[in-house]
């Protein structure tokens, strides 16, 4: 970061020179210098938010709005990209440039938005339906090109706004208005999925948790490349209390497991749990009164090989138990859009743009008067 | 001087004659590894440098490598070129080259009575004979009588004339595509220096492989001059052309630096998405070689990603671009409808090519206009335009280009597989004189609430001629908006489900890109006499062939008029006046009759449709007859009696 920016944190906006083009920079310094001052109600808009009552996603929207002053982002720098469903109604709630396109390809269109403005925070607000089902393509891609941008996953596991049939995420057996006797699909664990495709930041925070969500939230925005963060959202209407096990004091210390960079994972009443190595290069769960404390994992976000992360999303079932929440993985890898910036300095350095020299090419002839 | 020197005289006092002509088509035929579309694109280049008009026709299969010397493998290249100025590759070759038996079989029928035939007789093998089922060697059963067969033994010849190249007989044997072009150069007068200097660059890192070939191209020439298999060489003099600079260019290659230009003359960076798919991948490929030019070249995952991506960049400013081939328009036609929506400029490129599905990836077709027009959900007005020649696919860029920045709306580019591949002379362009493409973003409030607070940003606030709606790119402090897919409310652009404004946007949509047609020039009628009775309306890559069959009507004696279609969507304002001028319209179209169902529910004009969809271009003389049978069914001007009472005709 350098001290010029407008930034408060490290967005992982290049450095240097913005990389914009003449056409586009005189339009926006056009409006003078920008207002980088700004309070949680100046991302609000004027439109009414239409989520049903007591949705997560009204959780989710205000912890958003109050942790983005602290980022220094001035809100015409940010874009927020969604697709289809009640989560990628987001952007139309936020006081920032934003598209609301079509189902499941949110992701492509942030990523043609990013490569080609490396200037700006650009966001993309999906669902579970959006994201791994119509969309699953472009999420896995977007996150193995590493394309500077922050993915916010509401995963309520059930399609809601089509009005309550099962999702790619929902548990074997869920039993909807298209599965009658019970849905046969065995769901995606959407980290498992993004560690697969080499994801560089992976995290998880729940809905009710507004300490938690806003931590994993500031180190996604604040990571270069591509973030995913998978948001434990309650669907009131149609999926209540799906994420109960994990919210309800009484069960919640016992079944999650929360991520620390440089801490032991130690969990549950009393640290009586804690993550170990299994064979096979695995992680499993062992009582801490019965392990040497040498055994005990110690989280590492930034380790290189993906495998560890992995594992760590392989300990919880489908069932919830053994949930980590927090950040599962942080790496630094080059992002796709400075790259693609650098092709286009060298190029231009090896070969000045000549658009005469190019429409003549090598063979031509002249034709006299 | 780096070409070939001919021998002062050939040995054995052996004198060859020259014979002057005005125009040859030379068809080179043989397996898809023999590089017969290498051939016969340098043979284009050398033709291009020595100035004759030429069109060229390449033909191959959408297999890489289909089974060594069987049918489905069989790939050419035609070349037509001339002293004059000439619209199609040509209906029939003169002159036929043959690599293998499976390239005789699958063109011979082309070949009139009487024309050259060059076979390689080392590739006659009775193995390769039998594959295409031969029972014998036609090249020595008589079977061949009725074309003047020329049987050279050209692979033998290649690998003697490297035998001491250090190459292995195989590696020897590819040359002979460059000893068959040799061979060519020798008989067509060709220059050659263009050759070596390609095969020198080409080949810079493998200088072994560049000395064999240029030692192949060589010996060809050389045994052109000296062999008494061919007594006569033949001289086709350059084509009177306007003064200026000319090159030989493709359609892809055309379309691509159009794009280029465009976003250099829009002041744009260009951003270009897209997914691999024959024929429009050279398009990507030339792209992605231009960064210099502040050109963003993205190999998307998927058709949907690669327009995704482009509109993506297109809020944010750039000069989206996306090119496929019809089913890629199939897969995009959705997002397509977002940019309808959100009023953002983007241009697609189709290049056709035969369908449905699948089809024939490799051979051309315009069965996607309707596609263009009307394949998407709802009422989402596109544009649509048509280039008509190879070059002429550079011209179309930029008038996309225009029509998508000035309307803020996407447009759709139709090329097809013959302009995409086939090459023309192209006439440079001065950079100075390309149309100025620049923009104004948005820098600031346009309006005011309906509570009259003022400095709102009004994204759906509209330009009273173009209603085209403001361009406000992130970055731009106080206009911040959010676009989608949901229906806008006039102004503010939020979301409305209100019935009257859902019907006043569409209409609003429609009336915008009906507009459009305000700001095009009157449609050209090509009627030297200014008497025809009868008009042939065309669009695209049919230019060519309908013009010269044009040419051979009134050669005859009888008037046509032509007309051609650059904007297929909306149509120039004054097209239905011009057509109801005419007793008859005739439009041929390479699908089964798209453009005429058009202009007949639009204009309630009795167009005659006359199709085909064979993978290739109409031959003029099959349109030629068409349009005379046509005219003699229609009349004479004198016994047009029924000709309109306003007396257009008098």
């Amino acid at each position: 970061m350098t001290a010029t920016s407008p930034h408060v944190h490290d967005l992982g906006m290049p450095e240097g020179p913005s990389p914009i083009d003449a056409a586009i920079a005189r339009s926006i310094e056009a409006n003078g210098a920008k207002q980088t001052e700004l309070k949680a109600k100046d991302f609000k808009t004027d439109q009414e938010v239409r989520w049903c009552p007591g949705c997560g996603d009204y959780v989710i929207l205000n912890a958003v709005q109050s942790f983005l002053p602290s980022l220094g982002i001035a809100r015409e720098d940010m874009v927020i990209v969604s697709g289809i469903g009640c989560s990628s109604r987001f952007p139309y709630y936020m006081n920032t440039y934003g598209m609301h396109s079509i189902h499941g390809r949110a992701p492509a269109i942030a990523t043609g938005l990013a490569t080609s403005r490396p200037d700006l925070s650009v966001w993309v607000v999906t669902g579970d339906g959006d994201a791994l089902s119509i969309g699953g393509n472009h999420l896995i891609h977007a996150l193995r090109r590493n394309v500077n941008l922050t993915i916010l996953l509401f995963n309520n596991r059930i399609y809601g706004l089509t009005k309550g049939q099962y999702s790619p995420t929902s548990e074997i057996g869920k039993v909807t208005k298209s599965t009658p006797m019970g849905s046969l699909d065995h769901p995606f664990n959407p980290l498992s999925l993004a560690l697969g495709a080499d994801a560089t930041f992976v995290g998880r925070a729940m809905d009710s948790d507004r300490k938690g969500l806003t931590d994993v939230l500031r180190q996604a925005a604040e990571h270069k490349g591509t973030s995913l963060v998978e948001i434990y959202q309650n669907c009131n209407i149609f999926n209540d209390g799906a994420f109960e096990l994990l919210k309800d004091p009484a069960t919640g210390t016992q079944w999650s497991i929360p991520l620390e960079h440089g801490k032991p994972l130690v969990f549950g009443p009393d640290g009586a749990s804690c993550v170990v190595r299994d064979d096979f290069g695995g992680l499993r769960i062992g009582e801490t009164n019965q392990v040497d404390a040498g055994e005990i994992v110690v989280h590492d976000a930034h380790r290189e090989n993906p495998a560890y992360a992995f594992a760590l999303s392989r300990l919880s079932s489908q069932d919830l138990r053994y949930t980590p929440m927090g950040v599962f993985r942080s790496i630094r890898k080059p992002t796709y859009d400075a790259m693609m910036a650098e092709q286009l300095d060298v190029a231009s350095t090896e070969e000045p743009a000549d658009l005469a020299a190019l429409l003549n090419g090598n063979d031509n002839w002249v034709v006299g008067g | 001087m780096t070409g070939i020197t001919p021998p002062s005289s050939a040995p054995g006092g052996l004198v060859k004659s020259v014979v002057e002509l005005d125009r040859v088509v030379i068809r080179l035929a043989g397996d898809s590894g023999d590089g017969m579309q290498l051939t016969g694109n340098r043979f284009t280049s050398e033709t291009a440098s020595f100035g004759n008009d030429l069109s060229t026709l390449p033909n191959f299969p959408a297999e890489i490598r289909a089974p060594t010397g069987t049918l489905p493998g069989v790939s050419s290249f035609q070349l037509h070129f001339a002293d004059h100025d000439i619209m199609t590759p040509g209906d029939a070759p003169d002159v036929l080259v043959v690599m293998n038996p499976a390239a005789l079989k699958a063109n011979i029928s082309d070949l009139p009575g009487g024309g050259l035939l060059i076979a390689d007789s080392d590739e006659f093998s009775p193995r390769n004979l039998a594959k295409v089922g031969y029972a014998t060697n036609p090249l020595e059963d008589g079977s061949l009588e009725g074309w003047q067969l020329v049987s050279v033994p050209l692979t033998s010849m290649t690998t003697d004339a490297l035998k001491d190249s250090g190459l292995g007989k195989k590696e020897a044997e590819r040359s002979k595509n460059m000893f068959t072009l040799g061979l060519l150069s020798w008989m067509y007068h060709r220059p050659t220096e263009g050759t070596i200097r390609f095969l020198e660059r080409q080949f810079r890192r493998k200088p072994e492989i560049a000395a064999a070939n240029i030692a192949a191209f060589r010996a060809g020439y050389n045994y052109g001059e000296t062999t008494e298999a061919f007594a006569v060489s033949y001289e086709i003099k350059p084509a009177p052309m306007a003064p200026g600079r000319y090159r030989n260019i493709s359609g892809n290659q055309a379309l691509a630096l159009g794009l280029v230009a465009a976003g250099q003359r829009s002041g744009l960076p260009l951003f270009l998405g897209a997914y691999p798919i024959t024929p429009a991948s050279d398009i990507l490929h030339e792209l992605s070689k231009h960064k210099s030019f502040n050109v963003r070249t993205f190999q998307a995952e998927d058709e949907i990603a690669g327009i995704g991506a482009a509109l993506g960049a297109a809020f944010g400013g750039a000069l989206g671009v996306t090119t496929t081939s019809g089913p890629g328009v199939a897969l995009k036609a959705e997002t397509i409808g977002l940019a309808v929506m959100t009023e953002l400029p983007l241009v697609i490129v189709d290049v056709q090519r035969g369908g449905p599905s699948t089809g024939l990836p490799t051979k051309t077709e315009q069965s996607d206009l309707l596609q263009a027009l009307f394949g998407r959900n709802g009422e989402a007005p596109v544009p649509v335009i048509a280039p008509r020649s190879p070059g002429d696919c550079f011209d179309a860029a930029l008038e996309a280009t225009r029509i998508a920045l000035t309307y803020r709306t996407p447009v759709i580019l139709l090329s097809d597989g013959y302009l995409a591949n086939g090459a023309e002379p192209w006439a440079v362009p001065n950079v100075d004189d390309l149309p100025d493409l620049r923009v104004e973003f948005a820098s600031e409030p346009n309006g005011r609430a309906e509570d009259g607070e003022e400095g709102m940003f009004l994204p759906y606030l509209r330009d009273p001629e173009t209603l085209a709606r403001p361009w406000a790119v992130p970055g731009t402090a106080g206009l911040q908006h959010r676009i989608g897919g949901l229906e806008k409310a006039d102004r503010t652009g939020n979301i409305s489900y209100d019935p009257a404004n859902h019907d006043f946007m569409t209409r609003t949509r429609q009336a915008k890109i009906d507009g459009i047609a305000n700001s095009l020039p009157p449609t050209e009628v090509d009627d030297p006499e200014g008497d025809a009775t009868v008009a042939v309306i065309g669009w695209g890559s049919t230019y060519g062939p309908i013009g010269a069959a044009c040419r051979r009507v009134r050669r005859s004696g009888r008037s046509i008029a032509q007309i051609h279609l650059r904007h297929l969507n909306p149509m120039p304002n004054d097209l239905g006046e011009i057509l109801r001028r005419y007793d008859r319209v005739v439009c041929p179209e390479m699908n089964l009759g798209q453009l005429s169902m058009l202009l007949r529910a639009k204009y309630l004009v009795d167009v005659e449709s006359h199709t085909q969809v064979r993978g290739l271009p109409f031959r003029a003389a099959e349109l030629a007859a068409v349009i005379q049978e046509v005219i003699d069914r229609a009349g004479t001007p004198e016994t047009s009696v029924s000709a309109p009472a306003n007396g257009e005709l008098l």
